[in-house]
């Protein structure tokens, strides 16, 4: 809303400046975004008198050379415009003068003549649009005046973002309520009319719906002269508030809604057939509307109807057959009140924010109907000359409002500190309320505060207006609380573990497109394929919620090479969002009291799985080249590790790792990752295929893990070992297996064989050659024993070798190598 | 007596042995190494030295002369020794210290082999916040980020109809009738937390909220905010302050102002938007703020009676505080972020500077 101080001082006479209104204003709770100064870039420029026009015919276009005089005598000034006569007022640039957007006016030779300054339109001043002509101005405009003072051109301007609770500030009516009793000055009410008793003969009209429209005035006004301009005050105020001056039927309108609040339209009484009936849309009817559309009604639609259909949706926009033309005599005002989550529904459904259904669905003021149509009427008939019907129609359905309860302590109570019952009265007196009764008061709301439906409600109006920097600072003592969960500081642990091993945390929009999918070669069966897909996405091609993080990831990591970053390790940390059976409907569920456990379950059963999980890529070398050699690049046993050493950093038991072919991955180098027995996600190198379609440096490698089976496994309370103060016993062994034979197998197999006395086992080498023949190699391990009672002797730990060798054998057909 | 000797020995008179000595302690000092000084050992206290031979003839000395013969020779040796000693000790100290010298080595060579990583800012931010609440006996607690509009907006008493809703442009999983939604505040968590846990609460809830906006340098339709609720008996504005003001000075500093202004929001009643005094014109106004002197850094308010009767809290009997603080904000503010989108591009230049804590 934006609201002109000179039009806000006319009801609220504040002496301040319009900074400190703004200040005040944004003290009491309105948004001021901005204070427009206007008219201040305008310098030197006077109302001077046309003496002498020369018309000069040898130029493709008329040009004048005239004589002007600002008080001081003839001067010769060029001028492209024709709209103007000898003897005309005018406003007269003068060499030296400034224009809106800092033009400087010097004396210049153009069209064979010097011109001695410059005669103005009222685009050049910056006042409107017009450029057609100049501005002639009225013939007692006093020669010599500077044109900012005589047009009043000198203004400020209040930008205010009105919170949806307080519809009545968008009006100047309103915001003046609120400057008035932040300033301490009276408030004169604009809609404080005399509106006269007037026999109950208007125009026709029937209310159909009374809980969508509780109040409807209608007046008439003949004879309004469709040519009869918008005198300028009016023009300028509507300017100001942002609105482009029509035609004065259409200001007069405009302006009502502006200074009060109330939406007014007006129909061509003319292109009515009939009596007016407000009645919801009935199926199949449609309403071209004066933007052009033609709109397909839905049946909670509200209309305005006469005998020829609908003819206008009621409080959002007017029909095109009653609109107001340029021969438009009689004129038909609507001055109505529509209930609001009606109209929000109804301009949500048409897609029309109207500046009438943005005020009606914030609740415009109940009792301002009348008003509103009197002030309108007025208006036509003394700039229209038009003349108003001796008669109205006002059909009043309203419900008296209840009054709210208010025990004054209740104030003191939420607030933190004491509000007599005398401020507490007078503040709610301040904005409008009937307040009565001694303790607790009973409160009536002013009409145009919807707002206003219980005593928390009452209490803000207080607090705000005494000042929230009133309110003391206290600490409120909590009981004490556990600290972080075990999966919060788990959580920490992880992320601190992943960035020191080198891997740096990104953030990723949530969002994919389902082409990515095809990008990772994903089967046409791949469950993370149905991904949920989002209404109204941000960006037109990332349509759908995540089911992996890798795309993100990547796309990240693509992004750091392409910036010119050659080794690259990223990881994020976040949810995938997994439709689950039968979620995605949630139910409706009231909300004015707890839902039972079984509804709220059923409201959770509707969302998605959103499941935690962290991911990891990386390409280009793992450990950069140096003056110690040329580096490691990054290899599929990076991306296996990082899964071990998460669970490692938890404190969960170390992952089953075993060959797998998933896509994303290389088929030879995908390890799948168990964790406690639970599958938990695939790392590795990626498909070749996978790498070209995705843009990545050859090689990336990358991991993707689901957290909760990792921290479901994570040690929770470390039992502490027993450390045995005897030597340790080492002995190796090597073993012959099938070259496919999984290393893990064979270290689970020597494990499970050496007896509860070993203390490692360490693969320590890594054989293929000729030396072990084809199909086979050769994996050597450490394996360390070590008793907490005794030195173990060597038959002893022979004894143990062999058991695990036997073991291995068994289970692996491994050989042992060198025997 | 029958085996005395009358002859004088004469290796064993005192100025002999005292030659033999100082002949001994010279050749030691002037061995110039240990192998030097090894063979300086052999000739003078070795079995065929001068000094152990004089010793040997100590017992051809009358009895009554063999005392002080082999006090003197004992003296001798002992003194030999430790100048062998001496020496020894010095010589293998320089052979040392040569050692150590030629392993010198450039100590300003790098040896960044194992180039450490870095968390992003918005994980750090949020759990320094949770540090500053937990602090003070609050709980931290989350919820899910798809979210049933009745979390979202019903329970918070924005009906349908509510003008608020079109205001923020809500991302609807589809159909969007489904009422399914990504949470566009972290505010149904404060339901979540009412419906589950027993009076009194005091919790924070830090997460991503999602908006139908277009990416720019300061908007994005992924952000962070933190959620704060309390609900107890004789919980007052003046104490939703207090909190904000210790939040806000453990954010940014001891002498962080802060303002808070009439606003509205459906879920709280009263209601404000929480200002901080601008970072960089320190209240002065400048472009940054759009001269106003103070930047939005949230809304607050006690919460509204219609959200404690959705989630069955007496409001008679209990009041409360709700708040939601922008964390990218707080991030841009606090570290001096010109630009959103480095939050959400990855970029390892971003985030590497941040490292591990904040």
């Amino acid at each position: 809303m934006r609201v002109p101080m000179s039009w806000l001082r006319d009801y609220a006479p504040v002496e301040t400046s319009a900074d400190d209104t703004a200040a005040a204003l944004i003290r009491a709770g309105l948004e001021v975004e901005q204070v427009e100064r206007l008219g201040g870039d305008i310098v030197g420029v006077q109302v001077g008198e046309v003496l002498e026009i020369t018309e000069l015919a040898e130029f493709k276009k008329p040009i004048r050379y005239c004589q002007v005089s600002v008080g001081d005598g003839a001067r010769g000034i060029v001028c492209g415009a024709t709209n103007f006569t000898v003897g005309d007022r005018v406003p007269v640039a003068l060499p030296g003068a400034v224009l809106p957007g800092g033009l400087q006016i010097g004396a210049r030779k153009t069209y064979g003549h010097t011109s001695d300054g410059m005669i103005c339109s009222v685009r050049e001043l910056g006042i409107g649009e017009d450029h057609a002509g100049i501005m002639v101005l009225p013939a007692d405009a006093p020669l010599g005046a500077d044109i900012v003072d005589y047009l009043g051109l000198r203004d400020d301007v209040l930008d205010i973002a009105v919170t949806p609770d307080r519809g009545y500030c968008l009006s100047v009516r309103g915001v003046a309520r609120e400057a008035a009793t932040a300033a301490d000055v009276p408030f004169s009410d604009p809609a404080a009319l005399d509106v006269p008793e007037l026999p109950a003969a208007g125009y026709p009209v029937t209310v159909g719906d009374a809980g969508r429209c509780a109040r409807y005035v209608a007046r008439i006004v003949r004879g309004v002269d469709p040519a009869a301009p918008s005198p300028d005050w009016l023009a300028r105020r509507i300017t100001l508030a942002g609105m482009r001056p029509i035609s004065l039927t259409v200001d007069v309108t405009n302006y009502v809604l502006l200074a009060l609040g109330q939406p007014l339209h007006a129909f061509d009484l003319a292109k009515v057939a009939g009596p007016i009936v407000v009645r919801r849309a009935r199926g199949g009817e449609r309403l071209r509307t004066l933007d052009g559309a033609d709109r397909a009604l839905d049946t909670d639609d509200l209309l305005i109807t006469d005998d020829s259909g609908p003819i206008g949706i009621a409080g959002v926009m007017g029909g095109a057959t009653t609109e107001i033309d340029a021969t438009t005599r009689d004129v038909v005002v609507e001055s109505a009140y529509f209930e609001p989550r009606g109209v929000a529904r109804t301009a949500a459904r048409h897609r029309l924010p109207s500046e009438a259904a943005k005020r009606f669905e914030r609740g415009v003021d109940t009792a301002l109907q009348p008003a509103a149509a009197e002030l309108a009427v007025r208006l036509l008939v003394e700039y229209g000359g038009g003349a108003a019907d001796p008669a109205v129609t006002d059909i009043d359905l309203r419900v008296a409002p209840a009054a709210i309860k208010l025990p004054v302590q209740a104030v003191s109570r939420l607030a933190g500190r004491d509000y007599p019952a005398d401020v507490v009265r007078r503040r709610l007196t301040d904005v409008g309320c009937t307040v009565e009764g001694g303790d607790p008061l009973q409160v009536v709301p002013a009409p145009w505060r919807p707002d206003l439906t219980m005593p928390a409600d009452l209490i803000e109006e207080v607090v705000r207006l005494e000042g929230y920097d009133t309110v003391p600072s206290i600490l409120p003592v909590a009981p004490a609380g556990r600290g972080l969960t075990r999966e919060q500081r788990l959580r920490r642990r992880l992320g601190r573990a992943v960035a020191a091993a080198g891997h740096h945390e990104v953030t990723s929009y949530p969002f994919l497109s389902p082409a990515v999918f095809d990008a990772l070669q994903l089967d046409a069966a791949d469950p993370r394929r149905a991904a949920l897909a989002v209404a109204n996405p941000v960006s037109e091609h990332e349509s759908h919620l995540r089911t992996t993080l890798l795309p993100g990831l990547l796309a990240s990591l693509a992004r750091n090479v392409s910036r010119g970053q050659q080794d690259v390790a990223v990881y994020e940390t976040g949810a995938v969002y997994l439709p689950r059976p039968g979620s995605g409907r949630a139910p409706r569920v009231r909300a004015d009291r707890r839902p039972d456990d079984a509804t709220l379950a059923e409201l959770d059963a509707a969302l998605p799985a959103q499941p935690l999980r962290i991911a990891i890529a990386m390409c280009g070398r793992r450990e950069p080249a140096g003056h110690w050699g040329p580096g490691r690049p990054v290899a599929w046993a990076d991306a296996v590790q990082v899964a071990r050493d998460v669970c490692e950093s938890l404190g969960a038991p170390a992952p089953a790792v075993t060959a797998a072919a998933a896509m994303p991955f290389h088929p030879g180098r995908c390890a799948a990752i168990a964790v406690d027995g639970v599958e938990a996600g695939h790392a590795g190198e990626l498909h070749p295929r996978v790498v070209a379609a995705l843009g990545l440096p050859p090689r990336t490698c990358a991991m993707e893990l689901d957290l909760t089976p990792v921290l479901a496994a994570a040690v929770d309370v470390v039992a502490a070992p027993a450390i045995s103060g005897y030597p340790p016993a080492t002995v190796d062994v090597a073993l012959l297996v099938g070259a496919q034979t999984p290393a893990a197998e064979v270290e689970a197999a020597l494990r499970a064989g050496a007896g509860e006395l070993l203390e490692e086992c360490r693969l320590f080498d890594v054989y293929a050659g000729t030396q072990v023949g084809a199909g086979r190699r050769s994996l050597a391990f450490t394996l360390r024993f070590r008793a907490a009672d005794r030195t173990l002797t060597d038959d002893e730990v022979l004894r143990f070798r062999d058991a695990a060798v036997q073991s291995a054998a068994g289970r692996t057909g491994a050989e042992l190598r060198g025997t | 007596m029958a085996d005395y000797d009358p002859v004088q020995v004469s290796p064993l008179d005192a100025d002999q042995l005292a030659a033999l000595r100082d002949q001994a302690v010279s050749a030691f000092a002037a061995a110039g190494d240990l192998d030097q000084l090894a063979a300086a050992r052999t000739a003078h206290t070795g079995d065929r030295s001068p000094i152990a031979l004089a010793r040997s003839e100590i017992g051809a000395l009358p009895p009554q002369a063999r005392k002080d013969a082999g006090q003197r020779v004992n003296a001798a040796l002992a003194a030999v020794r430790e100048a062998l000693t001496a020496r020894t000790a010095e010589l293998e100290r320089d052979r040392d210290e040569r050692a150590l010298t030629e392993e010198r080595v450039d100590v300003t060579l790098p040896w960044d082999r194992a180039p450490r990583g870095s968390r992003h800012p918005l994980t750090m931010i949020q759990e320094r916040v949770g540090d500053v609440f937990v602090a003070m006996g609050y709980e931290v607690v989350d919820g899910p980020e798809v979210e049933t509009e009745w979390h979202n907006f019903d329970a918070l008493n924005l009906h349908p109809d509510h003008p608020a809703r079109s205001m923020q442009d809500t991302i609807y999983l589809d159909p969007p009738d489904n009422g399914v939604l990504l949470r566009t505040q972290t505010s149904p968590v404060q339901l979540r937390t009412l419906l589950s846990r027993p009076l009194p609460v005091y919790v924070v809830a830090p997460g991503r909220v999602f908006r139908d906006d277009p990416v720019d340098a300061t908007h994005s339709p992924v952000f962070h905010q933190v959620e704060g609720l309390v609900v107890d008996e004789g919980i007052t504005m003046a104490h939703l302050r207090g909190t904000l003001e210790h939040f806000a000075r453990a954010m940014f500093g001891a002498d962080q102002q802060l303002r808070i202004r009439p606003s509205y929001f459906p879920f709280t009643e009263p209601s404000a938007e929480v200002d901080l005094v601008c970072f960089s014109c320190k209240g002065d106004g400048c472009r940054i703020c759009s001269q106003e002197g103070w930047i939005e850094w949230g809304g607050c308010g006690m919460v509204n009676p219609n959200v404690l009767r959705a989630a069955g809290v007496d409001s008679d009997r209990y009041s409360g505080f709700a708040f939601g603080m922008g964390l990218d904000r707080t991030l841009m503010f606090r570290h001096g972020v010109s630009d959103m989108r480095h939050f959400f591009e990855g970029d390892i230049r971003f985030t590497r500077p941040f490292g591990t804590e904040i």
